[in-house]
Parts: C-alpha cells; structure tokens; sequence
C-alpha cells in the first residue's frame, strides 16, 4: 500500500519534490485537502494560508522548472505555531492582546525555512503567549488531541503536535520554554526536540521567558527533527544568545549506532509521582537500549525538587517584563473606554490578557520587587546554577539521561484548568533541561490503554544534539513497534 | 549656623556612535518623527537587542579619560517602569555592576584644585520623545531618540557649591569632546545634567535631604538652579521646616526651581539582569587597546603647551579648552608660525571672528597653514600688524590666502626710506603748529604724526622705519 502523501515524512517528501516524482504544488494542495477534511475535529490551523500555501510551492515548482537545486526541505508543508512573526498574516500568540496584530518582519527561522523551500500551510494553536501545558489557554481555539478528541494535546505547542499527528502538516515549528515542544509531542504521539539554548535563534520568537525559550520542531520521525534542526540551526547576528558553533550534520548523525553509548536514569524521576503505565512504557524503552548493548546507569539529580518552584520564579519575573510591551501604545489591543494613560494600560491588559497570563506577570511582578528579589529571584538564580551542576556531575556518567516527557498521558478538557498547580506539574520532567539550558527530544514509546500516547525524554549535553538524536533515532528505529495513526485519521 | 553645600552630579550623554545602541538605526538627530526606527527600538513583538560594540570601545574610553577602573565583567540589566516613551516599557540599563566605576575628575576652581570622585559610568538606552502638541487631546510619540546609545556618568557627593558643579560640567564636557565621543549640545539633549543637593550644617556627617535638579537647558542654568536651591534649602531650614525628597524643574524664565515628583510616587524599578544580552567581558587586551588609542587630554596638553611652546599658563589654557581649537593652534605652530604669535592670533584676533558669527574653529575657512602664511609676512615685515587684521578679516570671509588679498589690495608693507622720507617731509611742512608744540617738549604730538603718515600710505608704511625717520627728521 502505499502513503497518502499527508502521511509521508518531511525527508520523503523533500526527496520526492527534489527528484520531481511529485510537485510541490501536489503536496500542498493534499494537505490542505487533509486540513479541511479533519481540522474541524483536531482544530490545529488558527489561519489556514491557502493561497500563500499554493504560492510557495508554485514558487518551489518553479525553480524546479529552471533547473535550480532546491533547498533541504522542498516543498515540506509547515504549520507556525502563534508566536513566530511572519510578514503574512497574523501573529496573535493565541491572545486577544495580538488578535489582529501583522508583524513587519519575519523570524529568522521563519526566514530558513522560507530559504529551504519549505511551504507553509498557516499558523497553529497554543497557550496564550506559551503559557500553558494543554493549550487550553488559547484565546481563539480549542485544539484536541487527534487520539482522542476529549484530551487536550498537550501545550503549550499543542496545535503543533496536533497537526503533526493528525497529518495535517508533515512540519511544524514549536516553542519550548518549560516542555512546550516535549510535552504535547508526548501527549500527542510524535516527535519533539527543544535544542540546546543558543542553539536556534531566537529572533522573531515573541519573547515569554528570554533565558528559557528555544525554538525546535515538531516531527513525525526523528530523521525528520535532525533535518529541520539541520535547517534552522546557526548563529544568528540578530540574536546576541545565539552561540557560534561548526557547521551541523545531524541527518548525518543518525548512524544506528549505539556502540558505547551509557543511559543515565535518574533516581529522582522513577518515583510515585510517575503514573505506573507511563514507567512501565519507559522502562520498556530504556530495554530496547539495554537490550542492545547501551549501558543503562544510575545518575542522581539532586535538586529536582526545586525545579518547578525555581522555574515559576524565573519564567514569571521575565515574563512580566516581557510582555509589559503590550500596553495598547503601538500596536496590538487598546480598550476603547480608556481616557488616561494609566487607563490604558490598565483597561487594555485587563481585558486582553487571559487569566494565567496575568496570573504569571503578576507573579513576576512579584518575585522582583524590591524587598523580595532576594528571597525569590536571586535565590532561584542561584538554586538554577546548582541544577545544572547536578546534570554537569551525571553527564560525567552517561552520555544522555533518559526519563518520562510527562508524569502522565494526555487528560479530558478541564479536569487541570481548575488548579494550576496541578497543571504546572505536567512539566515536572521537561523544566530541569530549560533551566540547565540543555538539549530534550521526546520519542513516542506507545501506546496506554486507553490509548493515548506516553512518551520517552531523552536528555543531551550541551550543544550534543547529535548523540542526542542518534539516540533517539535508535530507540525510534528499534523499539518493535509502530505508533499507528491516531483515531481522528 | 553655617551650612555646608553637598551636591553630586548626574550625566546623561549621547555617544556618538552611527548606530543605536541595540540595533542598526541611524542615530541622526534631525530626521523627521519616527524615521529611524525598527522593530527592535520600536519594541515589536519578538525582537531581540544587540550590543554595539563601539559603544562600549566609546565608554571605556570615557571610563579610562575619567580614571575609572574597567569592570573586567559587567552587565545589562532591566529597569522596568511604565510609560509611552519606553518601547518596551523596561530600559536595559546597567544597575549593580556598570562598565566603569571609581574614577576621579580633576577640577579647578578660582584657581584652586578640587577632586571630584566618579562613582560609575553606564551604559544605557535613550527614551522616545514625547510631543504634547498635536492638538486634539493627543500626544506623539518620536522613537528616532528610542535607542540612542546614553552613557550615564554619576559622580560621588564631592562637590561643594554651584561653582563647582559648574566647573565639573565644563571639565567633563571638555574631556568628552577631546575623546571625540559625543557633540555635548545641551539644547539638542545630547549631554544632559541633573543635580542632587543637600545642605547640612558644616561638621554634620550625615547628609541632609537632597533634591534633584533636572531638565536644565545649559551648565550656567544648572549653576543658578543649584545656587537657588541652596538658598531654598537654607531659608527652609532656618525656619524650622524640612526639605522634601523631589525632583524639581528649573524654570529659566522665572529664575526659580518647581517641584515635579515627589519621593513617595518613586518608582520600585524591579532591576533585573537582561536575558537577551550575553554579560560584557572587557579582557586586559581591549582596555588597552582603547586606552592606546585615547587622544592626548585636556590637562597634559595644558601643560605640554606651557612648556613645548612657552606659553602663560592662561594661554595655555584657553588654548586647550577645546580639542579643536588645540588642535588648529598646533597646526599653525606646527606650519612655522611663532608660536607666541600664533597663540595670541588664534586666541584673540580669529577668535573674536568666530564669536562674532557664532561659529566653531573647524567651520572655518582660514585653514591653519594660511594663518601661518599671514603670520610669517608680518615677520618678514611684508606687511604690518596693523594691516595683517585687516587683511585676516578679508580671509575669514573669503578663504583666499593672504598674499593673494595683499597683493590685489597693494597692502605691501612700505620699507622704502625714501618713500616714507617724502612723506614725513610733507607732513611735517603742513602742519607747523604740531611741529612747534613737539620742540616746545610736547613728545605727545608724534602719535598725531605717525597717524597722519599712516592716513597718507594707507596704513603700509614699515611702523618702525616711520619712527626712526619722524624722529630724525624732527631733530633736524
């Protein structure tokens, strides 16, 4: 049998437009066929590009036409999440405060992209402003989980794993600041890689924690992460935290061989908290590496506990600065009764931020002012620097650490909405990396029995996105089984 | 009671770099509202800021000229406050650890040395502008000025009067321009100065409450608003009252200071390092490749002047006020004009030009070496003293070079005895009465001599052969 092209990887369909078997024009038009044909269920696309969709990749035909070489993701349909600037349409972070906002420029990875000849499709839900772990948070759209229409997709990329799952788009560009990529890739069953921070630009990502957000894609296949990672990876002049390294060969990288390679597990993951189905698919996974001649160590990771107390003080306190630009002076939403400056700015963040974006600022506000920076913000930076000493120390050990993405599989629409910090705990496995600023990529591992997706972290070294996809491109490659197509398909 | 003065300084000035701070813009004063402008100084949703590394070459410059040390590792950080003029509504500034800090400012003042510490040196960003004058209700917003790369020059509570803070502006400014790194003009806003005054009575450790002085248009403003604060202070203090803890405008029209903001509506800024920029590590081989580069200053120049060139110490001083009056002066000397000479030429004759028609040294026409041309025929006795002004004015207004103008005109000095004899004779013959006053002991009556040969050769005749022979010719 073969594939209908919406089920087809990025690497297959880049080498079927490279080789003309196919025309990008084609691969376009199926997947939006695909889009309208279950997106009214999934509700992924929060704007569906259609004419620049066949304007792109009538553009890509073209040079194929002329007989020039095409870039390394021709034709690759791509869904943005809310929050890359892109000159064409909106840019709205899933808020009302950018309900109708137009970006003058593009983000650098957009820019990529656009450079590889990927063709994009739209924009895709999230968290308001990537707040968020189910995407609940969005102020446009209720996004489900295409394994079972009742869950949410994890966030606060949300819309992105739910597009890649359903084969609404092979591609989609995500965000990670706590496990925003990692998580709804879990949730929903397919692969996502937050790099390594400064390894991906940053530049037209709109900011919510400077320190922590990096840039990754959300995949089918781990092949299909290592070549978007390839594209748009690199030293970037607009994005002075953007680090200067060799040029990558990640595709190159996924060899199918583990020889030598150690696993840590740290102890502080395997606990009670971890819902026992979910430990029971990791630990078959971390079987496929022992089974094949990884060494499987125990690595101790100290303070864990503190992690998700140390990233709520950090992501808030840059959060509230960061979005203290939306004040209704020079775009986005300004509340019309306003009379006052101070009006302004209160009536138009009243109305226009959702409630956990105002509870973060709020927050943050908080843990920088004066009296108690101290007692929150500085002891938090300090508590950051032990984490990632704590990873430095069982890097010693091993070469990547694998462990849950998620404390569980996906869960109904509202059952979290009402306790935050229940809904905060979603993130208690994904938050260290961001803190310790390192490479995570989450691999499917199978199936509950209620059949939603669980799904393998795997933890690198900095700037070691290469053993780190090697890695999970084995256990993906060897693991005995295949994740199928969810329910919605 | 006698009250004791303590005041410290704080700088604001635009570096003059050709870019802004964080981005590429322009730093162009003149462009019309909100042309020099991008998403990063407009603060647009996902933008990011990048250091421009010749602001910080500038502020380590002006760090060393100041004597401060060079933190070897330094920091942006964010100030975070509200208002339409921030585009982000958060500064990046620098707070607990600035590029430079703990340097000293030498000054003089009523010819005594005074030490003015320099706690720090910072970098930051520029605000917009705000306009109020749309009409309507309105107010603009101008983010030309969003970005401008500032360097904030705080100084320790060291100065002790009005004076003084006068005599640190001029000082500071000096140096600023001799490092060549701002234009200093206080009407455009590129240097901007406000004061922290306090009294205490004389022997009291502790400072008194402090008022700043902001928003002053030029250093003798900030000196008479300093001199009216004190006075403020000391008239509310002997009278039993307290000052309060504000910031006050000064209005130039009225001569009085107005309280603006009070201390209690003082902002919690809530600083906090700035994640977009990676900390500022300044090594040992950039300090001192800055400081290889830094111009000879305003102080050893002084110095050099009165020794090199034998000048007064007053010479020497007008003459380095500024780096480009320096700088003309030694090209004059430095194109065989005598250096007292030339001193005197600059400082006084084309001086007195320039001010006229409020004009800077580099403006103008008379290049250096066409001085020294002019200076070189008074020497050689091609033309008088008295003529070289003239023939001065006429270069400054056309740029020709002074032979040119004296030999259009015939200004050739007259060396000629024989010419200059005649006319002494003649003179003498006409007038009689004048003749016979001088031999009656009237020694007086030889300037109304020279004045009339003068009048009769237009001004050419050789002033000292016009002596000897007026001399001679009376003796006769």
């Amino acid at each position: 049998m073969t594939k209908e092209l919406h089920w087809k990887s990025a690497r297959e369909i880049r080498d079927a437009v490279q080789s003309g078997a196919v025309s990008a024009t084609q691969i376009a038009q199926e997947h939006l066929t695909r889009i309208d044909a279950v997106d009214g269920r999934v509700d992924a696309f929060t704007q569906l590009w259609r004419d620049k969709a066949l304007e792109m990749a009538a553009a890509v035909d073209a040079k194929a036409a002329r007989g020039e070489t095409l870039g390394a993701l021709a034709g690759v349909p791509v869904g943005l999440k809310e929050l890359f600037c892109t000159r064409h349409g909106k840019t709205s972070c899933a808020s009302k405060m950018l309900e109708n906002f137009e970006s003058p420029y593009d983000a650098t990875v957009v820019k990529k992209l656009e450079e590889a000849d990927a063709v994009f499709l739209g924009k895709v839900n999230m968290d308001e402003f990537a707040m968020g772990s189910s995407t609940e948070n969005s102020a446009i759209k209720t996004t489900k989980n295409p394994w079972n229409l009742k869950c949410v997709p994890g966030g606060s990329s949300g819309g992105s794993a739910a597009a890649v799952t359903a084969g609404e788009c092979a591609l989609s560009l995500g965000s990670d600041t706590g496990g925003s990529i990692r998580q709804p890739a879990c949730l929903c069953g397919c692969v996502g890689i937050k790099p390594t921070y400064g390894r991906v630009s940053r530049y037209g990502l709109v900011a919510f924690a400077s320190s922590l957000d990096q840039v990754g894609p959300l995949t089918r296949t781990v092949e299909d992460a290592a070549l978007t990672l390839d594209v748009i990876c690199g030293k970037d002049v607009m994005d002075a935290t953007s680090a200067v390294l060799p040029k990558t060969d990640f595709m190159g990288a996924l060899t199918g061989d583990i020889s030598g390679l150690r696993v840590g597990l740290p102890r502080e993951y395997f606990t009670d908290a971890l819902n026992p189905e979910m430990r029971e698919k990791v630990e078959c996974a971390i079987d496929v590496y022992r089974a094949n001649g990884a060494e499987i160590v125990d690595v101790s990771l100290p303070c864990s506990d503190y992690a998700i107390a140390v990233y709520y003080i950090i992501c808030t306190a840059e959060a509230s600065a960061n979005l203290a630009r939306f004040d209704g002076v020079r775009y986005g939403f300004r509340h019309p009764d306003a009379k006052t400056v101070k009006d302004m700015y209160a009536l138009s963040k009243s109305d226009a931020f959702g409630p956990e974006v105002q509870r973060r600022i709020m927050l943050g506000t908080y843990v920088l002012s004066s009296g108690y920076y101290d007692a929150y913000y500085l002891k938090a930076q300090k508590v950051r620097a032990l984490i990632k000493k704590d990873f430095d120390a069982a890097f010693e050990k091993c070469d990547v650490i694998a462990s849950p993405t998620s404390p569980t599989a996906s869960f109904e629409f509202g059952s979290k909405s009402d306790n935050p910090l229940e809904m905060y705990l979603s993130d208690i496995y994904t938050i260290s990396v961001n803190l310790a600023t390192l490479p995570g990529i989450s691999v499917p591992c199978g199936l509950t029995d209620a059949g939603l997706p669980a799904g393998l972290q795997l933890i690198g070294r900095p700037f070691e996105e290469d053993t780190l996809l090697r890695a999970a491109h084995f256990y993906e490659q060897n693991r005995g089984f295949d994740m199928g197509r969810p329910p919605v398909a | 009671m006698e009250y004791e003065v303590v005041i410290g300084m704080e700088v604001h000035v635009e570096i003059n770099s050709k870019s802004k701070v964080f981005c590429a813009c322009p730093t162009d004063f003149h462009a019309p509202p909100n042309t020099n402008v991008c998403p990063i100084c407009l603060g647009m949703p996902g933008a990011l800021p990048v250091l421009n590394r010749d602001m910080v070459d500038k502020s380590i410059a002006v760090g060393l000229a100041l004597n401060c040390t060079i933190s070897r590792w330094s920091k942006m950080d964010r100030k975070n406050y509200f208002y339409p003029d921030l585009a982000k509504n958060y500064q990046i500034s620098q707070y607990d650890l600035p590029l430079c800090h703990g340097g000293r400012l030498e000054i003089e003042v009523d010819g005594e040395d005074r030490t003015i510490g320099i706690t720090r040196a910072h970098i930051e960003e520029d605000t917009a502008r705000n306009t109020h004058t749309l009409g309507g209700g309105q107010s603009g917003v101008d983010f030309n000025r969003c970005g401008l790369p500032l360097l904030e020059i705080v100084t320790e509570p060291d100065i002790r009067s009005a004076k003084e803070a006068y005599a640190y502006l001029t000082s500071l400014k000096q140096i600023l321009q001799y490092l060549n790194v701002s234009d200093c003009n206080m009407e455009e806003g590129s240097l901007r100065a406000e004061a922290n005054i306090s009294i205490r009575p004389k022997g009291q450790v502790e400072f008194g409450v402090k008022t700043e002085v902001k928003n002053v248009a030029s250093f003798s403003g900030v000196q008479k608003a300093i001199e009216f604060e004190i006075i403020r202070h000391e008239k509310v203090l002997r009278s039993g009252g307290v000052i309060e803890q504000e910031t006050r405008g000064w209005d130039a029209v009225r001569g009085v200071t107005v309280s603006q903001r009070k201390k209690e509506s003082a902002h919690d800024y809530r600083y906090f390092p700035e994640p977009d920029l990676t900390p500022i590590v300044v090594d040992e081989a950039w300090e001192d490749r800055i400081r290889k580069q830094l111009p000879e200053l305003p102080g050893a120049r002084k110095s050099r002047f009165e020794t090199q060139y034998d000048l007064s110490a007053y010479d020497a001083h007008v003459l380095t006020l500024s780096r480009a009056v320096a700088d003309y002066y030694e090209a004059v000397v430095a194109a065989k004009a005598d250096p007292k000479k030339a001193a005197n030429w600059v400082m006084v004759e084309l001086q007195a030009l320039l001010s006229n028609d409020k004009m800077e040294i580099q403006e103008c026409k008379i290049q250096p070496d066409a001085l020294a041309s002019l200076l070189q025929m008074i020497d050689s006795a091609a033309i008088n003293g008295k003529i070289a002004k003239d023939v001065l004015v006429e270069m400054y207004a056309s740029g020709l070079a002074a032979a040119v103008i004296v030999e259009k005109k015939g200004l050739t000095q007259i060396s000629d005895e024989s010419v200059i004899e005649d006319a002494v004779r003649k003179i003498l013959v006409d007038s009689p009465e004048q003749v016979a006053q001088f031999k009656a002991g009237k020694e007086k009556v030889l300037g109304f001599f020279v004045g009339q040969i003068m009048k009769a050769t237009r001004g050419k005749a050789n002033p000292k052969l016009v002596n000897d022979i007026l001399r001679r010719e009376l003796k006769k």
